[in-house]
């Protein structure tokens, strides 16, 4: 088993009277994909943007590299290596593939923009990605299809030279080829030695790529078991009770209220 | 997409190293990116931009041009040199107020408050020039220490948002003010900017931080604003602007030989720009219009631009006792702005987040951009310009009323911006936009009024003219949301 590159304890997280995250522990490891699953509510989107510091936490550690660090917000994130590939993408309609890669991160001088530099990158990473329907990467987001912006938003977390990789449902919205090269994408990353945290709903892509499942119940953290360990049924279990069999969350009933 | 991954290079090692071998390879896959498009396959995919709805400055261009060949059919002043130029002069001040607040509407905000904010600075100027410097003399004790203590206020909030301009340029008006420096014209121009900026910062804050909507700010503030300007000038009262060089401004010419320098700079300069990136994004394999359509843009504005300098260098009085001719001071001026504006939004790192912000805000907040300063500026920057707007249109008319910036200032100003293709729902929108639309409305107001309509015509027309654009704004936004999907 590798080093925890990212490690969360305890985490909670509220918004106003609703409680999301229940002291949430939490482990990425340096060479693993890690999957996060849970139901729809369950909080995994809301662990992701805690993460990235988009969303500040209510309690709880964190710690990059064993060493306790506060990500108070994105850019935090983005300096340590964290990479987030949102749900709803995150994508500017009105601007076009190769400005929002670099959103944030402009490259260029003096606060001036250098677009050739710019604009080139972006083309080595689509290409990386084999995007190939792309017609120009002078295209403006809001003309591109679902799967092309999903696609988009994925090379925008790879362009960097990243250490941790969140990816938030990436293949939702994918076709079966384009989820073929996602789930590889995934893998590559891995071997790479980055943190790969994937969320998923497929089972069958969960249990082919992670090394490790995560699961998430009504924003408690019901297990965290090797993927060798554990089958589709507990894992659908652990999903939908919190438990299954002598894994998972003790006591259900309580960790209801 | 195909199902070949390619190799094992990853996306952030090939992003590492540019150029080299690799960069060839990578080129070749986005094969329809560097071979540049023929001019035919570029003129059909502007035809399926503009009919999946970017319509950009089309609509306003022909309808200038409808309007053009409209009024010189009806009227034979119209077409005359005497009348360009002072429709020019006309238009400025509105255009430049309109130029400020296509930042506030690239954000999605509005501004309603621009057009008297712009008359606060106005009668701040004259004021200061009238009594020769002396505003505490002017205002009276109460109002000259609320007036500084306003200016601190924007000096405070721009600090605590660390916008580090708008500090400055508040505490220069607040220098002014205090030390009372004499009355000098250029001092006088740089207190209106600077009154301009401070009211910038007070919007921009309450919009930004305390998170009022704009449209109530600064509707408050429209009404505010006109208040102070009253108490600044007095009911029925008027500062005249007795002073050579702030008259200059609107009402001014540079000379025969200025007027072919301007065009060689302009011109000059806007060609060897556009032409040498053109060819810089051909050269480095980057997506690049077609040549022949690049030189003929090119060709299209040096021509114009030359005819246009060689008619203004004509006499144009109508007496035989007076010469007037040259291009008006308020071309370069409107010139400058214009490249300053166009270059902050399309250059800058600044400009592409104020873009990302009207776009997607939370993509933008995602992205670690820091919102709230984003939208606080560009009400600075809304507020800065519409003062120097207001210099151009209080010199045009060599004095300022109460009703400075009031009236139909803001309407102007607005329908200028989204006239010319800048949407009201944010994310959208050139400086140029500014020109092109207040160019528009310039030539309806000109027009009516040669053929002598009365002032009830004029306003109804131009209502209805904003009206027209602002459907064309939400109708080509429907289309392209269809488009998309
Ligand atoms: N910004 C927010 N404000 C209030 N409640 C939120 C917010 N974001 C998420 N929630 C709530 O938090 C819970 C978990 O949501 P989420 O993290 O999106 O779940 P998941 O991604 O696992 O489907 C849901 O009940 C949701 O309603
Ligand atoms: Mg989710």
């Amino acid at each position: 088993m590798s080093e925890p590159i990212l490690e969360l304890r305890g985490i909670n997280k509220s918004f106003g009277p609703v409680h999301v995250l229940h002291d949430v522990d939490f482990t990425v490891r340096a060479g693993e994909v890690t999957a996060l699953v849970g139901d729809n509510g369950a909080g995994k989107s809301t662990l992701v943007k805690c993460i990235a510091g988009i969303y500040p936490t209510d309690s709880g550690e964190v710690l990059f590299n064993g060493e306790q660090t506060h990500i108070h917000g994105p850019k935090e994130a983005s300096n340590l290596g964290i990479e987030v590939v949102y749900q709803d993408l995150a994508l500017c309609d009105n601007l076009d593939i190769v400005q929002n890669m670099f959103l944030g991160r402009e490259r260029g001088r003096a606060g001036l923009l250098d677009e050739s530099d710019m604009e080139q990158a972006a083309r080595k990473t689509l290409t990386s990605l084999s995007v190939r329907t792309v017609k120009s990467v002078r295209t403006p987001v809001a003309s591109l299809s679902g799967g092309q912006r999903q696609t988009v938003a994925i090379a925008k977390a790879v362009l960097w030279d990243s250490k941790v990789v969140l990816l938030d449902e990436p293949t939702a919205a994918l076709g079966v080829a384009q989820t073929r090269q996602v789930l590889d994408l995934v893998r590559r990353l891995a071997e790479q030695g980055l943190g790969v945290v994937l969320i998923s709903h497929n089972m069958n892509d969960v249990f082919e790529v992670a090394d490790r499942i995560a699961t998430l119940y009504l924003g408690r953290m019901a297990a965290e078991l090797p993927t060798k360990d554990v089958t589709h049924s507990q894992v659908v279990e652990l999903i939908t009770a919190g438990r299954s069999g002598d894994l998972g969350i003790a006591r259900p009933e309580n960790a209801v209220v | 997409m195909t199902d070949t991954p390619t190799g094992t290079t990853t996306g952030e090692k090939a992003a590492d190293k540019s150029g080299g071998g690799t960069a060839q390879a990578a080129i070749s896959d986005f094969g329809i990116d560097t071979t540049s498009r023929s001019t035919g396959e570029a003129l059909r995919d502007y035809v399926a931009r503009v009919r999946g709805g970017e319509l950009g400055s089309l609509p306003a261009l022909l309808g200038l041009v409808v309007l053009l060949v409209v009024f010189s059919s009806l009227s034979d002043n119209f077409l005359t040199l005497g009348n360009i130029a002072n429709l020019l002069a006309q238009g400025a001040g509105k255009t430049v107020i309109a130029m400020g607040l296509v930042f506030v509407l690239l954000l999605g905000e509005i501004d309603l408050s621009a057009g008297t904010a712009s008359g606060v600075a106005a009668s701040v100027m004259a004021l200061h020039l009238v009594k020769s410097g002396n505003l505490l003399g002017g205002m009276g004790s109460t109002v000259f220490y609320l007036f500084c203590g306003i200016i601190a206020l924007a000096i405070v909030l721009a600090a605590w948002m660390r916008l580090w301009i708008g500090v400055a340029l508040s505490a220069v008006a607040l220098l002014i003010a205090l030390i009372g420096l004499p009355a000098n014209p250029w001092t006088e121009m740089l207190l209106a900017l600077c009154v301009g900026t401070a009211i910038g910062c007070v919007t921009g804050f309450l919009v930004a931080k305390v998170r009022i909507p704009s449209f109530v700010v600064t509707l408050a503030l429209f009404l505010a604003w006109g208040g102070v300007i009253l108490q600044f000038i007095g009911q029925g009262g008027t500062l005249g602007l007795r002073d050579d060089t702030l008259f200059k401004v609107a009402n001014g010419n540079l000379n025969t030989a200025a007027s072919w320098g301007l065009f060689v700079i302009a011109a000059g300069g806007y060609a060897a720009v556009v032409l040498s990136r053109h060819f810089t994004r051909l050269r480095k394999g980057l997506v690049a219009q077609p040549t022949a359509m690049v030189a003929a843009k090119v060709a299209v504005v040096v021509v114009l631009s030359a005819v246009v300098t060689y008619l203004l260098t004509l006499n144009r009085s109508h007496s035989d006792l007076v010469k007037i001719s040259g291009v008006p001071y308020v071309v370069p001026i409107v010139l400058v702005l214009l490249v300053i504006g166009t270059f902050v939004l399309d250059r800058t790192r600044y400009g592409r987040h104020i873009y990302a912000v009207g776009g997607n805000q939370e993509a933008a907040r995602r992205a670690g951009i820091d919102v709230p300063k984003i939208r606080m500026s560009v009400f600075v920057i809304c507020s800065s310009v519409a003062a120097l707007g207001a210099i151009i249109y209080s010199s045009k008319v060599g004095s300022v009323d109460p009703n400075a910036g009031g009236g139909n200032t803001l309407l102007y100003a607005v329908g200028a911006a989204v006239i010319g293709g800048t949407s009201l729902f944010g994310g959208k929108g050139r400086v140029s936009n500014a020109v092109i639309g207040g160019a528009v409305l310039a030539t309806i107001d000109n027009g009516l009024g040669l053929l002598k309509q009365p002032a009830a015509v004029v306003f109804v027309i131009t209502g209805l003219v904003l009206l027209l654009a602002a459907s064309v704004d939400a109708l080509s936004r429907r289309r392209a949301a269809v488009a998309s999907r």
